[in-house]
């Protein structure tokens, strides 16, 4: 008998950890619904998805990163260079796939030197990662002299045109999940990553090479973060020294509300997708209450406090049994 | 009568899910002796330990404490009692002083919250010189050896005025000079009234220091004997038992062409150690936990590094500097700490299968996730892994299931080699049968297996030959039709058996 509720307490845990997410989303969806007329219209849903474009693309990353067993607190500043540097370029060549290789090389080689300093010297990734924010700071103030960089009107296309009536970043965030999810599921990379986070020193006694993969993860992670502060440039039409600040935050959020644990070794990039859509709606019903912005900043930290502890409930019942 | 014991026990068993640790103990330890306690691996020591010393205080049965009924709730009741442990890994917080060490957690104070610095600095003088000890209070404990280091817990012991001290063997990192001291020391304990267990697998050493003799095996209490009336054969009789159940398969004769040979290797915790196997050989490396086996294994394997010497893979010299160097000569090992190194808990059995396997599930980058069921599939059915399906999380298996799993991604590659470090350790008899019989098939194949077990009936077994280590050097090689359990014992006792 008392191992009947038991087991049926477990259940419930299993069945949120797999459903919990889409009653979460249903549940937004109603609220916004019913507190804005407008939000079901597909120009607002289309809206909210541009909002959260240049976020999830980190998000990408971040996930790769978190089910790794690692994480990376200098995506928001790197994302910021990454479209300074992209915007500088353009305005210099005038060429736009100049500015996107730009962009997308400073963060892919930013993500590299994160690797490098956590493999080769074994520094903490939460350590070098906050060495890199401040770095990458440092680099974006002297570059810019502290003010924005316009960037003109080649990219409008990039960040504001439309290709059968979805916003470009909107394509470029759907392509960039899509992307991840094959590779992680897809691929023997994928196998690494998941094996990594599980059980590092299991994957090293499966003959993986450990360093090397988690600088890959980490390559891979920055030329993310590289794409999204691409398509923040073109969004705003311009590259500005600061905006992209606590992006990583976001990005994390959007990460662990989807589900993946700061454990390692699960999650995927499609819950990630859904918990980065929450995190927008919670965005816009806050925006729509007129709630400020510092408000708002401590509803995000509840929110990422109340994920990690359902994550560690629910999987605290599961290892009971 | 009970005045004169320091503990007591009557009908102690203790069972965990799926073993009983011990079974039925009787045991009476008399107050102000050194007291042996000997044993095989899982004969039931540390268990008994743990109950006394209040860290399971679940068990049936009775324990008396200097005459009065006890039952430990937490290993804080038995410490307050008068109970200490020196366990076998001290765990001091290396960039404190001796003298912080020894009061961590009871520090002394004046006004009421301050911190009296100068008492706690004196006092520890003053205890350290009740032991004869020279240290200054003021350094460093990473600054110590492991002797001293072992000193300073039993001087925190005698400070919280423990009258029972429990030494699980507290010899095994120290040199003979060291142990010198140690039993000086041990001998100082005991003129003062304190009650001593001293646990070790050396036989030498017991009759030394020991007054008393405990005797357990697989969880049963054999006899409590004293030193002088107890012959050493007589001792290793009642460790290793004479009854062994037949549920070990036969060996196939190896080949005579060697395929892994070792010449004069050393690394850390193993010096010169020249070994070879033949095809379809097992051999078998006997010792004590700690002496230096899986180091020489996880060395081969690529887990740790060869300082020096040369490993020969048929005839010709190999390089193995990482598992992935090991693997890709057709090595593979089952390391010993299953959970730590054999697989990937909160992934599928399917994935932790295909990980070491990527050259040829994934050639070009993507995963042939067909091949990849069909294979694990397949070899989980030769092997009878017990589980709903490949998709199963490895972590949920049982033990006996888990080793499986390992194995398994192991047995579908082409392999020349393959180490096996405890192979069987927490797991039931049921799956230790068919891992046994798996290692004589693999073995008539033609793969060279190395096995390390510390259950001497397993390695005597299961293997075509053995070789005994001790203290990181092989002390002796035994063939098949010589080996026998007291031979080993004598081996790894130094040869200092001979009355």
């Amino acid at each position: 008998m008392k191992g009947n509720e038991k087991s049926i307490r477990v259940d419930a845990a299993g069945l949120y950890r797999k459903y919990g997410i889409f009653i979460i989303l249903v549940i937004m969806f109603i609220i916004s619904a019913v507190m804005n007329k407008n939000f079901l219209k597909p120009q607002n849903l289309l809206n909210i998805l541009t909002q959260i474009s240049v976020v999830t693309i980190i998000a990408c990353g971040e996930t790769i990163l978190i089910i790794s067993g690692m994480i990376d607190l200098s995506a928001g500043m790197v994302c910021t260079m990454s479209s300074c540097f992209a915007a500088g370029i353009l305005l210099q060549t005038g060429s736009l796939s100049a500015a996107i290789l730009a962009g997308v090389f400073t963060g892919a080689l930013a993500g590299w030197v994160n690797g490098f300093l956590i493999t080769k010297f074994k520094l903490q990734p939460f350590i070098a990662t906050l060495a890199m924010t401040n770095i990458a700071q440092g680099i974006t103030q002297v570059y810019t002299g502290g003010t924005a960089i316009g960037a003109g009107e080649k990219v409008r296309f990039l960040g504001q045109g439309r290709i059968l009536g979805i916003p470009m970043p909107v394509i470029v965030m759907l392509t960039a999940v899509i992307a991840i999810f094959l590779l992680m599921s897809k691929t023997k990379l994928g196998v690494n990553i998941y094996a990594i986070g599980g059980n590092e020193k299991a994957a090293i006694a499966a003959g993986v090479d450990v360093k090397r993969q988690k600088r890959i993860f980490f390559t891979i992670s920055g030329a993310l973060v590289g794409i999204a502060g691409v398509i923040l440039m073109a969004r705003l039409l311009s590259a500005q020294p600061s905006v992209g600040n606590g992006y990583e935050f976001d990005a994390i959020t959007a990460t662990v509300v989807g589900g993946t644990s700061f454990t390692g070794g699960s999650g995927n990039v499609g819950y990630m997708l859904i918990g980065s859509v929450i995190v927008g709606l919670i965005n816009n019903i806050l925006n729509l209450l007129n709630v400020s912005t510092q408000y708002q900043m401590i509803i995000k930290g509840i929110l990422i406090a109340g994920a990690v502890i359902i994550d560690i409930q629910t999987k605290g019942n599961k290892s009971e049994n | 009568m009970n005045e004169e014991c320091i503990i007591r026990m009557s009908h102690v068993t203790k069972k965990f899910p799926g073993v009983t640790a011990l079974k039925n103990v009787n045991l009476e330890m008399k107050k102000g002796s050194i007291h042996g306690l000997m044993g095989e691996n899982g004969a039931g020591k540390s268990t008994l330990i743990k109950i006394i010393s209040g860290t399971y205080s679940e068990y049936e049965g009775e324990m008396e404490y200097e005459g009065r009924k006890v039952r430990f709730r937490s290993e804080k009741e038995a410490l307050q009692a008068g109970i200490s442990v020196v366990p076998q890994e001290l765990h001091p917080i290396p960039e404190m002083t001796i003298a912080e060490n020894i009061f961590l957690g009871r520090e002394p104070i004046k006004h009421a919250w301050i911190l009296d610095k100068k008492e706690r600095k004196l006092k520890a003088a003053q205890l350290l010189k009740t032991l004869g000890l020279d240290y200054d209070p003021d350094t460093k404990m990473e600054k110590l050896s492991v002797a001293q280091k072992q000193m300073v817990e039993i001087i925190k012991a005698i400070s919280r005025g423990s009258r029972l001290i429990i030494m699980d063997e507290p010899t095994s990192a120290l040199t003979n000079v060291e142990t010198e001291y140690l039993f000086q020391q041990i001998s100082l304990l005991k003129e003062k009234g304190i009650s001593i267990i001293f646990i070790s697998h050396k036989l030498d050493e017991v009759y030394r220091i020991c007054d008393t003799v405990t005797v357990l095996r697989d969880g049963e209490y054999i006899d409590t004997r004293p030193m002088q009336e107890v012959s050493c054969d007589e001792l290793i009789e009642m460790m290793v038992g004479r009854q062994v159940v037949d549920i070990y398969p036969k060996l196939h004769m190896p080949k005579e062409k060697a395929v892994l040979e070792a010449q004069e290797i050393s690394g850390d915790g193993f010096e010169k150690i020249s070994f070879a196997i033949r095809e379809g050989e097992v051999l078998g490396f006997a010792g004590m936990m700690g002496a230096g086996r899986s180091e020489i294994a996880r060395a081969v394997f690529g887990l740790d590094q060869i300082r020096k010497g040369k490993l020969l893979l048929n005839g010709r010299e190999i390089k193995i500097a990482s598992p992935s160097d090991g693997i890709h000569e057709g090595i593979a090992m089952v390391t010993e700490d299953r959970a730590a190194y054999g697989f990937v808990g909160a992934r599928s059995i399917k994935e932790n299968i295909s990980l070491p396997n990527m050259d040829r599930f994934a050639p070009r980058f993507l995963l042939k996730k067909r091949e990849i069921e069909n294979a694990a599939g397949e070899i989980c059915r030769k092997i009878s892994v017990k589980a709903p399906s490949i998709e199963t999380r490895a972590g949920t298996l049982s033990g006996g299931n888990q080793q499986k799993v390992v194995l398994a991604k192991w047995l579908i590659r082409d392999l020349k080699v393959l180490i096996m470090d405890e192979p069987t350790r927490g797991i039931d008899v049921g799956a230790k049968q068919e891992i046994y019989a798996l290692i004589s098939e693999l073995a008539r194949q033609g793969i060279a297996i190395l096995l390390i077990s510390s259950e001497l009936p397993e390695v005597i077994s299961m293997s075509h030959r053995v070789m005994v280590i001790a203290e990181g050097k092989c002390v002796g090689e035994l063939s098949k039709e010589e080996v026998t359990q007291d031979k080993i014992m004598k081996l790894i006792a130094g040869g200092k058996c001979e009355n």
